[in-house]
């Protein structure tokens, strides 16, 4: 091999160098830590970061070694991502289902002794393993994927991409461990403490560089719609990370801190913090997915580049104003409740321009939902996309609220959108994502991809029908009197009066990890380039059914 | 206008700093404020900094994640002030880095148990909640009445919150592991500076074993201060309307 082919530092510019005196210093960090701390918890995360930093240390001498990926892409870190969100997906959907079962039948799936085991350590990893380790994975990897794509460029930096995959993962390794030893500051999928939050923003600036990187390097002239989409992705999750994990530690080698903010304040931070990791983490970024894997899957343009432009900056701009409506009715003065309801309800219209760009985009190509269940998956996400963005704007308001705030409706809300929305239209990008990886002209089963699809859908139809009784049921008994105008139900009756719609729920969550499995056996059967023995005569997957 | 987007999507740095300004303005807007407008926080008497043995309680409620299913925060509706007692007042919470308020109602409000219940009521739940309420989801949290407490590192945790404008005097720092300790001790030495230093704290054996500091002896005293600190009988509402 010539050794232009090799990674080497000088000729591939200061990337190696940098990342070798950052391990570096992480090692020192990382020992000093271990070493002045009294807190056994630090303990254990110190070790971790300096395993983990040893083990950076070698993969960076294997990686200046080899040669560079052949090939004008960067694609290897694309796979990886695949790889680790399929991972994180089936362990995120597990960890929900214990949970599930834990409401559903306390006596079984508690365990006194554990104190690991505990809901109220396992539920934050359950919404971090699905968002943050399954979303970010997805979304880091399909970004990766999208930019490079649409801007015709390798990705920028060297080895800054593999760090980025690896620092981020490695983010939710010590936010995963830190909640099971109880590690946690208590702000809602913001749970990481201090030093786990100061490791992300060193990674998301990394993340920033790379994906500006290659956009500045590329090769056409305009910058795609969806690179918009992931750019105000990376750019607003950092300002939200950075504002609402503001701490003081109790000591520089210890895992504990305190808010910055305290009371009103906080809550207000938090939830304006929250809501967004919602609209720019959870949304922003899959409507990207959106905007490039369904055009492409449904080989289509993108409806309307005018509705693309009005979507974008009003979603944007909208979007950071809703936060006040997770505090309605409390000591937050009510004109800052009274702003958040009225943007939240404006977002109603730039979400469904969104969501009609996407929809619109199968114009001349709707006959492929019948022949292509990949496509299918993402068209209906956009509908659940569509069906929990109207339900968003209800839930707002004020009057509704007050009903729902506190009750299962809200988790039936977020469900609908994280497994119909966000679970399907990541589950559509993986599909493409490994046919197109791998090299392969076709999934391994289609008909696998329709068992994934159907159990899914019946799984989440079961969940988010059973919250909405429940959540709206609990709601009116909290609320109602009787003839003698005392309260009627004590709360612990509205708790047992939940019992059926847990078991429900669970059903539907194990439905959900049911098809997600199969998913995964489809994956991998189709990297390893097996074509299911049943579907080889029917050619590709694209090919249109025959006209009756 | 549709041309002079084009603009932007020629430039990867002009539409980076243009999409920052966009999502820059709804918090500045919405939350700054909250820290110059004097009538965010009522004006009420009573609230005070957690004791030392309070604060090591709300640690461990913390730490265990009970704000996943418990909120901290009664909003002023009927059947709520009914339920769980007067309306919280963002006063209430004015110390408390970070919030409790959760979002979520798998088990009760919080914000007024204090009182409502006793020790041994709440000792007994904890170890073992459908032991007292059987049709309770709530794990089971046994290991809190074993586990001693660590408090080591607690004048540090009041220097970092006096820090953040929490007002802890040097006294209350240089006492915090004398005033834990004696919070669980009624015959204890330092009972009358204790009191002086917290007014209202409750001092008593709260686990019911006076070997050592338990865990539990902290998460009670957290749960039986919650809600009580401000006299409702003496508050006037309209005055703090906003």
């Amino acid at each position: 091999m010539a050794a232009s082919d090799l990674h080497h530092a000088e000729q591939r510019g200061g990337d190696v160098m940098l990342l070798a005196a950052g391990l570096f210093v992480g090692v020192l960090s990382a020992v000093f830590t271990a070493a002045r701390t009294a807190d056994p918890l630090m303990s254990a995360h110190a070790m971790m970061f300096l395993a983990a930093f040893v083990a950076g240390a070698f993969a960076l001498a294997q990686y200046v070694s080899t040669p560079r990926e052949a090939g004008p892409y960067d694609f290897g870190v694309v796979r990886a991502g695949v790889i680790a969100s399929v991972f994180w997906g089936l362990a995120g959907f597990l960890v929900g289902v214990i949970i599930a079962a834990q409401l559903a039948f306390p006596n079984l799936f508690y365990f006194p002794d554990l104190p690991w085991s505990s809901f109220g350590r396992l539920r934050p990893l359950h919404t971090s393993a699905v968002v943050f380790a399954f979303g970010g994975n997805v979304l880091i990897a399909t970004s990766f994927y999208v930019v490079q794509r649409t801007c015709r460029a390798r990705l920028f930096g060297g080895v800054a991409p593999w760090f980025v995959f690896w620092g981020y993962n490695l983010f939710i390794v010590i936010a995963a461990t830190g909640y099971l030893m109880g590690v946690t500051q208590s702000k809602e999928y913001a749970e990481p403490e201090w030093y786990a939050d100061l490791w992300l923003t060193i990674v998301w600036v990394v993340y920033l560089v790379v994906f500006l990187g290659t956009v500045l390097k590329r090769k056409e002239p305009h910058i795609y719609v969806a690179n918009w989409f992931y750019l105000a992705f990376i750019v607003t999750i950092a300002m939200l990370h950075i504002v609402n994990n503001l701490a003081i530690p109790v000591s520089i080698v210890g895992s504990k801190s305190y808010s910055l903010f305290a009371g009103v304040q906080d809550a207000l931070t938090q939830w304006w913090y929250g809501h967004n990791a919602v609209g720019f983490f959870l949304t922003a970024g899959f409507l990207a997915i959106m905007y490039y894997f369904i055009p492409k899957r449904a080989e289509r343009p993108v409806y309307s580049y005018r509705l693309s432009i009005v979507h974008f900056w009003s979603l944007i701009f909208i979007y950071i104003w809703a936060g006040p409506h997770h505090l309605h009715y409390t000591a937050l003065p009510e004109w800052a409740q009274t702003l958040g309801m009225t943007f939240s309800i404006m977002l109603w219209m730039p979400s469904w321009g969104g969501m009609i760009n996407g929809l619109m985009t199968l114009s001349g190509a709707w006959d492929k939902l019948r022949t292509d269940p990949v496509l299918r998956m993402m068209v209906v996400s956009v509908a659940f996309y569509g069906m929990s963005t109207f339900e968003g704007p209800l839930m707002s308001v004020r009057a509704v609220n007050s009903l729902s705030h506190y009750t299962d409706w809200t988790i039936g809300h977020v469900h609908s959108g994280a497994l119909g929305w966000v679970g399907y239209v990541s589950f559509g990008a993986l599909y493409c994502l490994t046919q197109w990886l791998w090299n392969r002209k076709r999934l391994y089963s289609n008909a696998l991809v329709e068992w994934h699809f159907w159990i899914s859908t019946i799984g989440i139809v079961l969940y988010i029908a059973a919250m909405w009784v429940s959540g709206v049921m609990q709601g009116l008994m909290w609320r109602a009197y009787d003839q003698f105008g005392f309260l009627e139900s004590s709360f612990v009756e509205t708790v047992a009066a939940m019992h059926p719609y847990y078991v429900i729920r669970m059903c539907g969550g194990l439905l959900f990890l049911t098809g997600a499995l199969i998913m995964t056996y489809n994956l991998w059967r189709t990297a390893r380039g097996d074509v299911r023995e049943k579907e080889r005569a029917q050619g590709g997957a694209l090919a249109p059914a025959p006209a009756e | 206008m549709l041309d002079r987007h084009k603009f932007l999507e020629k430039n990867s740095l002009v539409l980076t700093v243009a999409i920052l300004v966009t999502v820059a303005v709804g918090g500045a807007v919405e939350i700054a404020p909250l820290f110059y407008l004097e009538s965010t926080i009522e004006k009420v008497e009573g609230v005070r900094p957690y004791s030392p043995l309070e604060l090591a309680g709300r640690d461990i409620y913390i730490r265990e994640g009970c704000y996943t299913c418990h909120s901290q925060q009664i909003r002023p509706l009927r059947d709520e002030v009914e339920r769980y007692g007067h309306y919280s007042l963002a006063a209430e919470s004015m110390y408390d880095h970070p919030f409790q308020w959760g979002s979520k109602r798998t088990g009760p409000d919080l914000a007024r148990v204090g009182g409502k219940y006793s020790d041994e009521w709440q000792r007994q739940h904890l170890i073992d909640p459908r032991s007292v309420v059987p049709e309770s989801v709530m794990p089971p949290y046994a290991l809190l009445d074993k586990n001693r407490l660590a408090y080591h590192d607690i004048e540090n945790k009041l220097r970092a919150l006096r820090l953040e404008g929490v007002p802890y005097t040097d006294e209350m720092i240089e006492n915090a592991k004398s005033d834990l300790e004696a919070q669980v001790d009624p015959f204890s030495a330092d009972y009358d500076a204790l009191l002086a230093r917290y007014p209202k704290a409750q001092i008593r054996n709260f686990d019911g074993d006076s070997s050592a500091v338990s865990e539990m002896d902290a998460m009670i005293a957290y749960l039986q201060v919650l809600g009580t600190m401000v006299d409702f009988s003496t508050y006037e509402a309209e005055e703090n309307y906003r």
